[in-house]
């Protein structure tokens, strides 16, 4: 992720022809709101579908439908070799050994539930340590806080800097041998951090401390490979990198994986089942009980192969484009402070404008078409440790353009127009 | 300043006032009645203190918090609204105030909701209601509390 030089910065941005082909794809940013354009920036609590996707979820309804692994017939057999297929599309889009690795589930947070009551009541006991950084989104805490009461375990928190960063110093002094499980998020929902997750693992991989890495906002922005990571499991969703919502996957090294037991009970994720004696299908499956989210995860397969059609590495560094542009602008309008600053962040700015609610924002914003996030994404912690009530957050994604940008500043210097903001 | 109609209906002058300068502001030590209101989805805190005589009339009422605008200018207002009124008065001015901030009745339907009618934009906005409406079910809720205790 490099940074742009300045001469470049200075210049009037225009967005280039290359994204405004790629906007095509996406129906649903030609929406007017409030007579506006629609400049929807809230792409960290849901990305946008591209056509792409939709046909290959529509097409599956009217040619393919049927359940999977189960029937002799034709369809049957079409929709699993569709739904398995995108199983392996996974797999090599993320660096996976087998596609054993690799589990559906209906989003993060189904993944790091599994986990927790799977690999978690196993494998801790009273006095045991769960270290989990002050930047978790919900979804990696309140799991690990219920087994925590459950097994006696007790939650240490990884502090942060100011600028949003990990304070990785204190994180190396808390690893003692009590920790059992780090659960640290690649990317934080509401300040942008990217974590450097290779070092975490590394550390406890060192220490025999299972990693569980909430990457649900890391996704859709840039390559991940869990193999280089290095991490133990590796949660995401769909719908944060452009495919449906309802699917999600669960990353797991093939030998943790192996050793827990189910976390759910039902059909498909059996051998055999009699009165006396129930044994566990092999893996992925024994982790995947009942009829599992067919088209979603044939449509998340449809935006990893819209993805990988695309230059990764020219969108990475457009986001990072647009989001100097928007510090330059937002550092226009009086009396913003932007809330992580944190060096090589994603395009995403968390904010609070002096003496504006940001409810009251994002209600003027949308009046304006401008879709944005407001209150505390989840992420009550990251809240307090900045001693704040909420934040608003502009969240990009590489369909966004720098005109989009410009109408994010003119809607928040209307917002302090009304309300009469200094700095 | 070019506001769409929806944003300048919500944000009225009466609103940005209350919200900047809020009367009442303040806790009242040792009130009959108090509750603490808060909105979880959004994050907004408001505690709501009265004081009310032997004939139920609110003789002093008062609030603080955090909130949004709208939430603050509601309290705000509120507590010039309710002050010097019986519990039953009280009662019937936060039922037409639900009414119309849900869209139910509109404010000339009712005199007494002529002061409360800058909060009548909230009903085209469902996810602003709860802010307009905290103030007063926290009030409702202190005023509730006290009825419980009365009849013991």
């Amino acid at each position: 992720m490099d940074t742009v030089s300045n001469d470049i910065l200075s210049q009037k941005r225009e967005t280039p022809g290359r994204i405004l082909e790629i906007r095509r794809d996406f129906p649903i940013l030609n929406r007017v709101i409030q007579d506006k354009p629609l400049v929807y920036l809230d792409n960290g609590a849901s990305t946008q579908m591209p056509r792409q996707v939709m046909d290959t979820i529509t097409a599956y309804h009217e040619f393919h439908h049927s359940n999977v692994h189960r029937g002799v017939h034709q369809l049957s057999q079409e929709a699993t070799d569709l739904y398995e297929g995108a199983r392996e599309k996974v797999r090599s889009f993320i660096g996976a050994k087998s596609t054993k690795e690799i589990v559906y589930t209906s989003g993060t947070t189904a993944a790091i539930n599994l986990v927790a009551n799977s690999y978690g009541t196993a494998n801790l006991t009273k006095g045991d340590k769960i270290l989990i950084s002050n930047m978790e989104h919900h979804a990696n805490i309140v799991p690990w806080y219920m087994i925590a009461r459950k097994t006696g375990a007790e939650i240490v928190v990884i502090p942060i800097h100011d600028d949003g960063s990990l304070d990785m110093d204190a994180f190396v002094e808390l690893l003692d041998e009590k920790v059992k499980i780090v659960c640290v998020n690649h990317v934080s929902n509401a300040l942008g951090t990217v974590n450097p997750i290779n070092e975490i693992a590394v550390l406890c991989r060192e220490k025999n401390i299972a990693t569980v890495v909430d990457g649900a906002q890391a996704i859709g922005h840039f390559p991940v490979d869990v193999t280089d990571l290095g991490v133990d499991f590796y949660a995401f969703s769909g719908h944060k990198m452009h495919g449906p919502t309802g699917i999600g996957i669960l990353y797991g090294r093939e030998e943790l994986l192996e050793s827990m037991e189910p976390f759910m009970g039902g059909g498909d994720m059996i051998l055999s089942v009699s009165f006396d004696e129930i044994s566990w299908n092999e893996l992925p499956y024994k982790f995947e009980a009942g009829t599992p989210p067919i088209a979603q995860a044939i449509g998340l397969g449809a935006a990893i192969d819209y993805l990988n059609s695309l230059d990764r590495e020219f969108l990475e560094s457009y986001e990072q484009q647009l989001l100097e542009y928007a510090n330059e602008k937002l550092s226009q309008i009086p009396g913003v402070r932007i809330i992580g600053t944190a060096e090589g962040k994603i395009s995403l700015n968390s904010f609070v404008i002096n003496g504006v609610h940001p409810h009251d924002i994002g209600t003027i914003l949308d009046g304006e078409g401008v879709a944005v996030r407001t209150g505390q994404h989840c992420a009550e912690p990251v809240m307090d440790r900045f001693g704040i009530p909420a934040t608003t957050r502009a969240s990009m994604a590489f369909y966004n353009t720098f005109e989009e940008i410009d109408a994010l500043a003119d809607a928040l210097l209307k917002v302090t127009e009304l309300f009469d903001v200094t700095d | 300043m070019l506001l769409t109609n929806r944003s300048k209906n919500l944000y009225q002058e009466v609103i940005l006032d209350h919200n900047k300068n809020p009367r009442n502001y303040r806790a009242i030590e040792n009130p009959s009645h108090f509750a603490k209101g808060n909105n979880p989805l959004c994050g907004d805190k408001l505690d709501v203190y009265l004081t009310v005589d032997e004939n139920n009339v609110v003789t002093d009422v008062s609030f603080v918090g955090d909130g949004c605008a709208i939430s603050k200018a509601s309290a705000s207002i509120m507590t010039t609204l309710v002050k010097d009124k019986t519990i039953d008065e009280v009662h019937k001015l936060f039922e037409g105030f639900h009414d119309m901030a849900t869209g139910k009745i509109e404010p000339d339907d009712d005199p007494k909701l002529r002061r409360l009618r800058a909060f009548s934009g909230v009903k085209d906005l469902p996810a602003r209601v709860k802010c307009a409406t905290l103030a007063w079910h926290t009030l409702d809720a202190a005023l509730k509390d006290k009825e419980i205790v009365s009849t013991e």
